[in-house]
């Protein structure tokens, strides 16, 4: 191929740039393109990570000694509670609709999402929801300290905060419902012609199926905290075992949502790592309809575990076996998707730019994460770790060096086509291998505290416990000191990265990279023919 | 191949440029090993003191065994692949996509290998659901933030606080060697003897966890759940609240004392003889003063960690008592407070009801001290009859 195929309409649309949408400010307020609103989305998330990473430094902080030095007991479970909210719906969600809003038309060859005025919607709901959340920092008795879990009889005691974050999640919710309800609109409807089910990128396929999870749970968290509302104030008693209530029954309700919830938040980056091997080992994707198969297998399964988060509740015993037969079963599709993985590099003919490090660091630390929710699923294991800090290093190594290293991976991949410039490799490197490193200096140590029987959420601990978290705190200011680079490196990008070829990466080979970088505004206004 | 360019360059400037990232990690690494040398101390599960614990560490082991097996197996194929199949030396890649043969078989194999995990694990469940036949049983109740046990065999009972003092917590003192690990009374239990705990809440959910004796059960308000431990060798085994339970939920310790057949009973007797003396007879009238010295210390163990040593509360949370209307108001509205609590929309808050709690000796003292102290000078005494009067 020696030249790039441009189809006329895309340059048509180059023309359009500057006469069919405002510029400034109302640009970004009113558009309805799906890659400024996935710009949106992913600044947002930016924006968030940073909120949400300043928290978990001030809880690193309080950490680094036992005693209390910088927070009061109280504080320091609102800034848990509000950490992991924040990095949960503000971070790494909207991360994922961020690489959804942007590449999914791209990747089937639509000019747009299916409803472009709802997809403007369902962004501009999102800063109103964390002015919410945040703001409950500064109303009488401070934000929700329950854990983001917000379990009760603890988040029923709490200040109007938590009614604060009741309605921030509401609106969280049907921002991801509407987002969810437009992606599988558009990838059902508005592939290129020749583009069947089969031929998607695996990414779309992820997300598509990320996509019915959200349908499928957001409102059942959605009438969890709805219920908790009520109760609250309005005297019912559903959680509130004097009035015929249960307090566990919020538990199952809210895993009900929440297992899924893991999967929704690490399907797109199974997504985007399946689009960068192949593209750096200059090799197919081993077993693209297994990993398509493996998907929906993790997917149905994730509904049918719930109370693994639970097991120490005391349930019967024929419960606690059923969830963890089940949840072990999880272990099968996810490690037919590390073969894979494994099995795209081999015998390809690799080069390792940032995209393809961060990729690897995923597979590699995910698998990690992986183990230990292994040994988490058998039960009596899970009894002297459930809700240690074993916990923390679990979910970490799967949220941070799972999710996060593959949205990293993304952005480097992606960005020449979206801004139409290259990225600074050395700075690239720079960030993967710190991120990389203090990564696991801060999350591995707390396999140990955890193991050694370190609760969670407490603010303060036993002096067996110090040295540790010296390790670990000291890794968490690295790796957010370490973030500063990822910033740096992309505005140096934007602003005045070398222009990027139409394809830079030699083995990338979906439809986005036929088109010119940067991108035009609007892009496949005549669908692409796939063969 | 005009695109190669910018994909294979940078590629290759990477390559040069390895050895540099390597010798700044190898530095990093360098510059964290004395941490991680003087970090060696805990890294495993706590020795197991009962057999319940013993099979739990057994399977931790067996299992990570095999995920470590696995681990290397995987990655020792992906990292000889990142060493062998470069571009940088040259390697042409393949193009196979599939291989239906391979992937059943590495589908079955984690399949076969979870048979192999699940078996034991099963085993161990139901010996940990088997409650049956105990030889003693005591009631365990959580409350924020503070556990009480009750000898229900026996027919009485008694609260366990933190003994840690402030000052080793907030104030920098050097910290004991069982630093929020303390109480003022340990739950004791005779050795090799099957116990069954009957665990519960008065108020939020907390968690019963003593990681020696392979034991964590959540403690849920309105639900008595049940549990069991029998214990191999006499000493002192230490844990904490593992759920979050609001503010104080990490000075919420667990504290077990195993003694021998002997040491127990003995124990037992000199507990029941104590109880009895020091129950209170509830006719006595007290002097202000008998009030006031009694009255501290049940504020000291119950009210402080809301309302402060200080008596002035924390703004926004829990209110100030020092010139609180309540507290310098009538009386009986104080005492119906502190007997039944606040309730708000049908829901309670954190000022639970004290009555099931605190004695009417104690609960008069307490009110005494708080109408005495700080900026509130009622010089009232409340008598023990007068909370009972109010109890109904």
């Amino acid at each position: 191929m020696s030249s790039i195929p441009h189809d006329h309409a895309a340059g048509h649309g180059v023309d359009r740039e500057h006469a069919d949408h405002p510029g400034g400010i109302m640009r970004w307020i009113t558009t309805t393109n799906h890659k400024d609103i996935g710009t949106l989305y992913l600044w947002f998330s930016f924006i968030m990570f940073l909120v949400g990473g300043v928290m978990a430094l001030a809880i690193r902080a309080e950490l680094f000694q036992p005693g209390l030095q910088l927070v009061e007991p109280e504080f320091f479970n609102q800034l848990n509670t509000v950490h992991g909210l924040v990095m949960i719906f503000g971070a790494i969600m909207p991360a994922a609709v961020g690489f959804a809003n942007w590449q999914v038309p791209l990747m089937i060859g639509a000019p747009d999402m299916a409803f472009a005025r709802m997809n403007n919607w369902s962004f501009w709901l999102l800063p109103f929801a964390a002015v919410l959340l945040l703001s409950s920092f500064i109303v009488p008795g401070g934000a929700a300290s329950a854990g983001w879990t917000l379990y009760p009889p603890l988040s029923v005691q709490t200040g109007m905060g938590m009614d604060l974050t009741i309605f921030a999640v509401h609106i969280m919710g049907a921002s991801s419902i509407m987002g969810s309800i437009n992606i599988i609109t558009t990838i059902l409807n508005m592939r290129a012609p020749g583009m069947t089910m089969m031929k998607m990128p695996l990414f779309v396929w992820t997300w598509l199926i990320t996509a019915y999870l959200l349908i499928a749970v957001m409102p059942v968290l959605a009438g969890a905290v709805t219920m908790l509302l009520t109760d609250r104030h309005f005297g019912t008693s559903f959680f509130n075992a004097a009035g015929g209530g249960d307090p566990v029954l919020f538990q199952h309700i809210f895993w009900f949502f929440g297992h899924p919830e893991v999967y929704i938040m690490i399907l797109p980056s199974f997504g985007i790592v399946s689009t960068i091997i192949p593209a750096f080992a200059r090799k197919p994707l081993f077993g693209y309809a297994s990993m398509v198969y493996a998907t929906g297998s993790i997917a149905i399964l994730s509904f049918l575990v719930w109370a693994h988060h639970m097991f120490t509740v005391g349930m019967a015993a024929a419960g606690q076996v059923f969830f963890m037969y089940v949840t072990m079963l999880i272990a099968v599709p996810t490690a037919v998707k590390v073969f894979n993985w494994v099995a795209t590099m081999w015998k390809g003919s690799m080069t390792f730019e940032t995209p393809m490090l961060f990729a690897i660091g995923f597979i590699f630390m995910f698998t990690v994460g992986g183990f230990t929710g292994l040994v988490l699923s058998l039960v009596p294991v899970d009894i002297v770790l459930h809700d240690t800090y074993y916990v923390v290093a679990h979910f970490h190594y799967v949220l941070v060096a799972g999710s996060l290293f593959a949205f990293f991976g993304g952005i480097y991949y992606w960005l020449p086509k979206w801004c139409g410039r290259m990225y600074d490799e050395t700075l690239g490197k720079w960030h993967f291998w710190r991120s990389f490193v203090f990564c696991n200096v801060t999350f591995f140590p707390m396999h140990f505290l955890g193991l050694a029987g370190m609760p969670r959420r407490v603010p303060d601990y036993a002096t067996q416990f110090t040295d540790w978290n010296e390790v670990a705190s000291i890794g968490a200011f690295g790796f957010g000191l370490s973030q500063l680079i990822f910033l740096y490196a992309v505005l140096k990008a934007i602003r005045s990265g070398p222009p990027a070829p139409a394809r830079p990466w030699e083995g990338s080979d979906t439809l986005e990279w036929t088109l010119p970088s940067p991108l035009p505004y609007h892009t496949f206004e005549t669908p692409p023919q796939v063969s | 191949m005009e695109r190669k360019g910018a994909g294979a360059g940078g590629s290759m400037k990477a390559a040069r440029q390895q050895p540099k990232k390597m010798a700044a990690t190898a530095a990093l690494v360098a510059a964290l090993a004395p941490a991680l040398a003087l970090a060696a101390k805990e890294y495993n599960l706590q020795p197991a003191v009962t057999p319940i614990a013993a099979q739990i560490s057994d399977l931790h082991v067996y299992i990570m065994w095999i995920c470590v097996l696995i681990f290397i197996g995987v990655f020792s194929v992906m990292f000889y692949s990142i060493f062998a199949h470069r571009k940088s030396k040259g390697h042409q890649a393949a193009q196979f996509h599939e291989n239906t043969l391979v992937e059943i078989v590495w589908t079955v194999i984690p399949f076969l290998i979870l048979v192999f995990m699940a078996v034991p694990a099963t085993r161990t469940i139901l010996a940990m659901k088997d409650t049956a036949v105990p030889d003693l049983t005591v009631k365990i109740t959580g409350s924020q933030w503070k556990w009480n046990y009750d000898y229900l065999d026996h027919g009485f009972g008694y609260y366990s606080n933190l003994k840690t003092p402030v000052a080793q917590i907030e104030e920098g003192e050097p910290k004991g060697e069982h630093y929020l690990l303390e109480v003022d009374q340990p739950m004791v239990v005779p050795v090799g003897k099957k116990i069954r705990l009957l665990i519960t809440s008065s108020d939020v959910i907390h968690a019963w966890f003593l990681p020696a004796a392979g034991v964590q059960q959540d403690a849920i308000p309105g639900f008595v759940r049940d549990d069991w431990m029998q214990f191999d060798k006499t000493g002192t085994f230490r844990g904490q609240c593992a759920k979050i339970c609001g503010k104080e939920h990490g000075y919420m310790p667990i504290v077990v004392e195993v003694k021998s057949a002997d040491a127990y009973a003995s124990w037992l007797a000199g507990h029941k003889n104590a109880a009895a003396a020091a129950a209170d007879d509830p006719n006595k009238v007290w002097d202000v003063k008998e009030l006031i010295a009694r009255g501290e210390k049940v504020y000291t163990a119950n009210c402080a960690s809301c309302h402060q040593p200080t008596g002035k509360g924390v703004v926004g949370a829990f209110p100030a008592l020092d010139g609180s209307k309540v507290v310098t108001g009538p009386k009986d509205d104080q005492i119906k407070t502190v007997l039944n609590g606040v309730v708000k929309n049908g829901q309670p808050t954190a000022m639970v009801a004290w009555k099931s709690t605190l004695s009417d000796v104690e609960i008069a003292a307490v009110i005494t001290y708080t109408r005495n102290s700080w900026s509130n000078h009622t010089g009232e005494a409340i008598q023990p009859a007068e909370v009972k009067a109010d109890r109904s």
